[in-house]
């Protein structure tokens, strides 16, 4: 056949795609109100950073010492203190209601041991409803103990340690720069794969598959005559909000523009794969949505999007090598923060080519082979 | 008075609409013990009208009572006394039959003896009994349509309201669902509504009342209402080599022909004023006599509405093609498709000669469908050959489809596009393009009346619109061979009429035309044809062949619809 | 009028309607594999993901340890990092090589001790120890430098146990969490996620049964019949309520049974506070689904209205506290927010009902308000 021909079919088939996404108010709306509402969430609600805990202190020394500990945590912008207790019999009373969420409790031989080269203790009662709070807040209250403790130490003899902390690619550990980091990946799986969970079963459902299917055209136009709108508009998207994290919530962007296009695209063809090969199996749009659903699901969660792979179980850790949006959330991070090129980012593209190599044929197959 | 259903002057503007009333002061009486039908084309305000009577719409003026109550007021009560089946009944598709019926029967407050009794009796009427555990989804379309009036049935109701419910049922169930009607209003004396497509069935009503436009145009008498053309209705025999549709094709569209439709291989023709109309083909076109009709309903319908509607101009198209090879454009040998175990096509074999029109016919589930996607190359092959246009569907499908064109049943075309990019879109699917692509969407919008609506979106095109659209694609690449599935399922009497007569064009340019239909009467407009039942050929032949072999004395001039009942209970009744 | 020739006036024509039509929703709900998946299959898988694969407590981080000027006390810090269960050490030759390692995430984070570092600690100098971390996840690296801290306060300890002199600073912290002693996140997450799969069911599943309705065209017939729009309404919830229910009990005993999670609280409360948060999503979901009438767009609301709030502004994953003002008002009207704060406490701390009840009663007015929504909208005609 002219190549030609067979690319201008190709590109009809496109321009109809896109028509049909962008007239329908309907598709529209994936393009453009799930990731607005996702930049949103994950840009401000979405924080492992945590401000204001509300803490109460119990002061049974009342030593300049244990007065000077204290009113630092009174000038830390990640404590908001709420009162002082009278005894430690109230300390039950103020987590229970979640008056405070921790407490700090200076006994009364603080400075005594202090003094004495003994160590001296504080102890600090938290509120586990919230693990992940709890945790972060300790983490805090370590290091202004810790640094209180060098500073006085310092005065006097003896061998001290001083751990000098440096982070790499994020000095400030803004937890926000991580979550907004892997976000274009996360849209860009959102969009794509609503896009195309829903294109072949709404045709299905409308009886115009079978329309295009008695044409000449074979199924590998098909397939990138239905790939090329998702994939521009999952890449539009997800270009678009990474301009918005860096320019509206501060994200650096070390690495190259052509390395993210590249991660995003690629990562694009291996979800549009699977949204189609969910789609060619549906038979009805509400099964098209449910598959998508289902893929999402999982995907997110065991992308190391939120929380870190690494913590996972080895079986588990080994199911999310299949898994597309682990590469794309850990290349686009590595842009942004690592400065990473497109060599850099190979790691990641090749086991995205793989798997979109796979899905797009098993769908491409399945256009014509899934009859009733 | 607490008689049937009283409409007086009753009118309804849908908001957001087009502004235009969906009716405008209508009156209309139907009472009790008797069968009323309301006739029109679609959009003509039937299903509005129903509705308001069942209590779903609000009226904006005009008085409604229904048994004597206010729909909207009395709602609770009449809600009790009335049947109503919508267009599209409320079956659930994931229950049984019988999980359905014990739904409307506990909905309707129907318990102990008389359900038990009740539902007996309409087990017997429908002839459901023996699919009780089948999941309504699968039954066959006039099984549906069955299930969905007994339900509307499960409580006596006194009233019965029904919109349009054999649209898409078999000849067959259509005969079994009027039947049940009948008995009803003759035992129980209840009344009824109907809304109908079919204008044979208007003619089974006790009276008529035709809507057109949101206005009542006649109400009375089937035999009254037909009385109107009496004198005017003509039946012409064409001469022996001669084809009916050839004469249908010249007649129609001439000045003082109102009608023009093909019966029992005759033309019947209906005009304005009389046989003068017709003198100017008095000799030729071959025609050998002509005989005066009695006048029936369908006639005085068409020539009332077809005054009130443009004439439209169907251009002629001149044999553009000529034979390539042996005149046969599709042959089918031994085909058979298999889903598991179950057998939709038994070893079918056939011709289609190029040039022809050629009918699948049958109920639902024959396997007409099953044959008619295989052939387009949307359902594999289990076993035997198919070639179209010369080439082996199995081997060079891409090829094979390149050559065809395929009309769906339902309308198919992508509905938020526009009817240029529609048409883009398929013309370049089909390998056109450039100056080619252009002239012939240019000719298409032209010869299919499109141009005006060239840039409003397909889902919003009035349904003759969207038929012609569909058409008009399917022919873009003017194909040796085009596939019509049902094409004038739920399409009105007056657009089914427009869309015969452009088959007809297209079938005199050249170009073969397969087309499945559960419409009997239109298999007159087929050369030849194949009725399936069960997946196997139940006849193959022309229209005359198949009505010759039921002629008997009982049925000195049977039609094709006859044909089909006998045929198919002749094959029921051999198989156990 | 006798109830003879009007069997469908007075309540037990009623009850029997209700029994009629809850009946055929059951029979929908079997027949259809995807609302099965979604109600009872969904709930085990999010708990098995939630359960394993989202935790926040790290073990075996791997770490390269280069010490410039091997010496005992470098050697002693170095066995205290392997004795631990948090961290993996592996000696590197030089910063140079250990930094290599860094850039191709072989490992986490670089410990490094100077030249000077043995010289130091023998006369009992402040000696600085580098620790050089991977910020892209600043919450990890946070855990990171906790973990470490610990290490050189066990490191201390010993040290003082053998005799020599206590590192400085002298001060140590005894954290004591409540509830939660070891602070294991699936203790917190497991509650938290009953609510997420409440809302599958609850919001997501019951904004597609009204909208299909009218999609399939049963709205039409089912509105001819004497079926009253309230009993409509509560012949949808109860089925949907028994099957988030189960959700609920199915996700509930897996977490307790599966991964150990405490259930300090009583039954009569987590039935009374998961009841009034089920409602609330059922209301919602019918609300939306009566509405809009149309599957697809009921989905998508539901989803954006109901499902991604339940996920991200619940304080299920993410604090709210730490959120902006605006964020935090708008998840006063999020249903989840109430349901895992008062599941929080509920599991891992027990009947605190000066906590419960506020969750309770805020619950009780959102179910009202949403069902509410849902009978105005459940018409009786089609153009209402």
């Amino acid at each position: 056949m002219n190549p030609r021909l067979w690319l201008r079919q190709v590109l009809a088939l496109a321009l109809k795609e896109f028509l049909t996404i962008l007239k329908d108010p309907k598709s529209r709306f994936v393009v453009i109100g799930p990731p607005l509402v996702q930049f949103i969430v994950f840009g401000y609600a979405a924080t492992f950073d945590v401000t204001h805990v509300d803490y109460a202190i119990v002061d049974e020394d009342r030593s300049p010492e244990s007065r000077d500990l204290l009113s630092r945590f009174a000038g830390s912008e990640n404590f908001s203190l709420v009162g002082e207790l009278g005894s430690v019999n109230a300390i039950a009373t103020s987590i229970d209601t979640q008056e405070s969420r921790l407490v700090i409790h200076v006994g009364s031989d603080f400075s005594a041991r202090l003094h004495a080269g003994r160590t001296a203790e504080v102890q600090v009662i938290l509120d586990g409803r919230s693990s992940n709070v709890a945790g972060i807040a300790l983490g805090y209250v370590q290091a202004i103990v810790g640094e209180w403790g060098r500073e006085w130490g310092s005065a006097r003899p003896g061998p001290s340690i001083e751990v000098v902390e440096r982070a790499w690619f994020n000095p400030s550990l803004t937890s926000r720069w991580f979550i907004v980091g892997g976000l274009p990946a996360q849209i860009a799986l959102v969009v794509v794969m609503l896009l195309t969970s829903l294109s072949v079963a709404r045709e299905r459902e409308q009886g115009t598959f079978d329309q295009t299917l008695v044409t000449p055209i074979d199924s590998l136009q098909i397939l990138i005559g239905k790939a090329i709108p998702p994939l521009l508009l999952g890449l539009f998207d997800g270009l678009l909000l990474s301009a918005g994290a860096v320019h509206w919530f501060g994200v650096p962007m070390t690495g190259t523009l052509f390395a993210l296009t590249a991660v995003l695209t690629v990562y694009s063809l291996a979800v549009i794969g699977i949204g189609l090969f969910v789609s060619s199996l549906a038979t009805t749009m509400q099964q098209g949505l449910l598959g998508a659903f289902i893929v999402i699901m999982p995907a997110v969660l065991l992308s190391g999007f939120t929380t870190p792979i690494e913590n996972m179980p080895e079986w588990l850790q080994l199911a999310t090598v299949a898994n597309p949006a682990r590469y794309a959330v850990a290349g686009c991070r590595a842009v942004f923060l690592e400065g990473a090129d497109l060599t850099a980012v190979g790691r990641y593209l090749l086991p995205m080519a793989i798997m979109a190599t796979l899905t797009l044929s098993a769908s491409g197959w399945l256009f014509r082979h899934r009859s009733r | 008075m607490s008689d049937g259903v009283v409409i007086d002057k009753l009118s309804l503007t849908f908001k957001g609409g087009s502004g235009r009333p969906a009716l405008s002061a209508v009156s209309i009486e139907a009472p009790r013990g008797a069968v009323t039908g309301l006739v029109g084309p679609d959009g003509a305000g039937k299903t509005t009208l129903l509705r308001i009577a069942a209590g779903l719409l609000l009226p904006a003026a005009g008085r409604v009572r229904v048994l004597g109550l206010d729909p909207i007021v009395d709602r609770q009560e009449l809600r009790e006394r009335i049947g109503y089946m919508p267009q599209k009944f409320g079956l659930y598709e994931d229950l049984t039959v019988a999980e359905n019926l014990d739904l409307y029967a506990d909905l309707q407050g129907v318990v102990g003896a008389a359900r038990v009794e009740r539902l007996e009796r309409l087990m017997r009427m429908t002839d459901l009994a023996p699919f009780l555990d089948r999941l309504a989804g699968r039954l066959s379309g006039g099984m549906k349509q069955k299930l969905g009036l007994a339900c509307a049935l499960v409580k006596s109701p006194d009233f019965l309201l029904l919109d349009e419910p054999t649209v898409g049922v078999d000849p067959v169930s259509r005969r079994e669902l009027w039947r049940i009607v009948d008995e009803l209003v003759v035992e129980s004396g209840i009344g009824v509504l109907v809304s109908t497509a079919y204008l044979d069935e208007a003619e089974r009503c006790t009276q008529v009342v035709v809507l057109d436009d949101g206005e009542v145009l006649e109400q009375g008498t089937p035999s009254d209402l037909a009385a109107s053309v009496s004198g005017r209705v003509f039946l012409l025999t064409p001469k022996v080599g001669a084809l009916p549709r050839q004469i249908q094709g010249s007649l129609s569209g001439r000045q003082g022909v109102l009608d023009v439709t093909i019966e029992s291989g005759r033309v019947r023709v209906v005009v304005a004023h009389g046989e003068e109309d017709l003198a100017p083909c008095a000799g030729g076109e071959g025609i050998e006599s002509r005989s005066s009709a009695h006048p029936r309903f369908e006639d005085a319908f068409m020539a009332h509405l077809s005054t009130r509607r443009a004439r439209l101009e169907v251009g002629e198209k001149h044999a553009t093609r000529t034979s390539t090879g042996d005149g046969v454009a599709v042959r089918v040998r031994g085909l058979v498709k298999r889903f598991g175990d179950f057998v939709a096509v038994r070893d079918v074999s056939f011709d289609v000669r190029e040039g022809e029109i050629f009918g699948l016919l049958g109920p639902n589930g024959a396997g007409k469908s099953t044959t008619f996607r295989m052939l387009c190359g949307l359902s594999s092959i289990t076993a035997g050959e198919a070639t179209v246009a010369g080439r082996d569907l199995r081997r060079s499908g891409k090829r094979a489809r390149a050559r065809l064109g395929y009309m769906a049943q339902k309308f198919s075309l992508y509905g938020s596009l526009n009817v240029i990019e529609n048409l883009r879109y398929f013309g370049t699917a089909y390998g056109l393009w450039g100056r080619r692509l252009k002239t012939r969407i240019a000719e298409s919008l032209a010869e299919f009346d499109l141009g005006p609506r060239r840039k409003d979106p397909a889902a919003q095109l009035p349904g003759g619109y969207k038929q012609r659209l569909a058409m008009a694609a399917a022919l873009l690449h003017e194909p040796e061979i085009l596939f019509l599935d049902e094409p004038t399922s739920g399409v009105d009497p007056i657009a089914r009429r427009e869309f015969w007569r452009r088959i007809n064009a297209v079938a005199l340019s050249g170009t073969t035309v397969v087309v499945t239909t559960h419409f009997m009467e239109e298999a007159e407009y087929c050369d030849r044809m194949l009725i399936m039942s069960r997946g196997a050929e139940l006849a193959l032949g022309t229209p005359a062949e198949i009505r010759e072999s039921v002629r008997t004395i009982d049925r000195p001039d049977p039609t094709i619809e006859d044909a089909f009942v006998v045929l198919a209970e002749l094959r029921a009744s051999q198989q156990p | 009028m006798n109830s003879s020739t009007r069997p469908t006036r007075g309540r037990r024509a009623a009850a029997r309607r209700l029994r009629g039509f809850m009946r055929k929703e059951l029979l929908q709900i079997r027949r259809d594999p995807s609302s099965i998946a979604l109600a009872l299959v969904m709930p085990v898988v999010l708990i098995l993901l939630f359960g394993y694969g989202v935790s926040l407590d790290a073990e075996r981080i791997p770490v390269a340890v280069v010490l410039d000027h091997p010496g005992a006390a470098g050697a002693d810090l170095l066995a205290r990092l392997t004795g631990s269960r948090h961290f993996d050490a592996s000696r590197a030759t030089s910063l140079f090589e250990a930094e290599t390692w860094m850039r191709d995430h072989s490992i986490e984070a670089i410990v490094h001790l100077g030249a000077d570092f043995e010289r130091q600690i023998a006369a009992d100098e402040q000696a600085p120890v580098q620790l050089i971390l991977r910020g892209i996840d600043s919450n990890r690296a946070r855990l990171i430098s906790g973990y470490f801290d610990a290490v050189v306060g066990t490191w201390s300890g010993a040290r003082l146990a053998r005799g020599e002199r206590a590192l400085l600073p002298p001060i140590s912290i005894s954290a004591r969490t409540w509830f939660n002693p070891s602070l294991r996140s699936t203790d917190v997450l497991v509650p938290g996620l009953v609510a997420l799969v409440m809302t599958l069911t609850g919001a997501l599943l019951t904004a597609l049964v009204v909208a299909r309705e009218w999609e399939r065209g049963t709205m039409e017939a089912i509105l001819v019949t004497p079926l009253r729009a309230t009993e409509f309404l509560v012949a949808k919830i109860v089925p949907y309520y028994i099957l988030g229910m189960g959700g609920m009990v199915l996700s509930v005993g897996l977490g307790v049974l599966l991964f150990e999670v405490p259930l300090r609280g009583s039954f009569f409360a987590l039935f009374l506070l998961s009841s009034l948060f089920l409602l609330a999503s059922l209301g919602l979901g019918l609300a939306i689904s009566s509405t809009v009438r149309v599957q697809f767009v009921a989905a998508q609301i539901s989803i954006i209205a109901g499902f991604l709030p339940a996920f991200f502004l619940s304080g299920l994953l993410f604090d709210l506290g730490s959120t902006p003002v605006p964020i935090q008002v708008i998840s006063h009207l999020v249903p989840a927010r109430y349901f895992v704060s008062a599941s929080h406490t509920l599991f891992l701390a027990g009947d605190l009902w000066s906590v419960l009840w506020p969750d309770a009663l805020a619950l009780f007015v959102m179910a009202t308000f949403f069902i509410g929504i849902a009978r105005r909208r459940t018409g009786t005609r089609l153009d209402s």
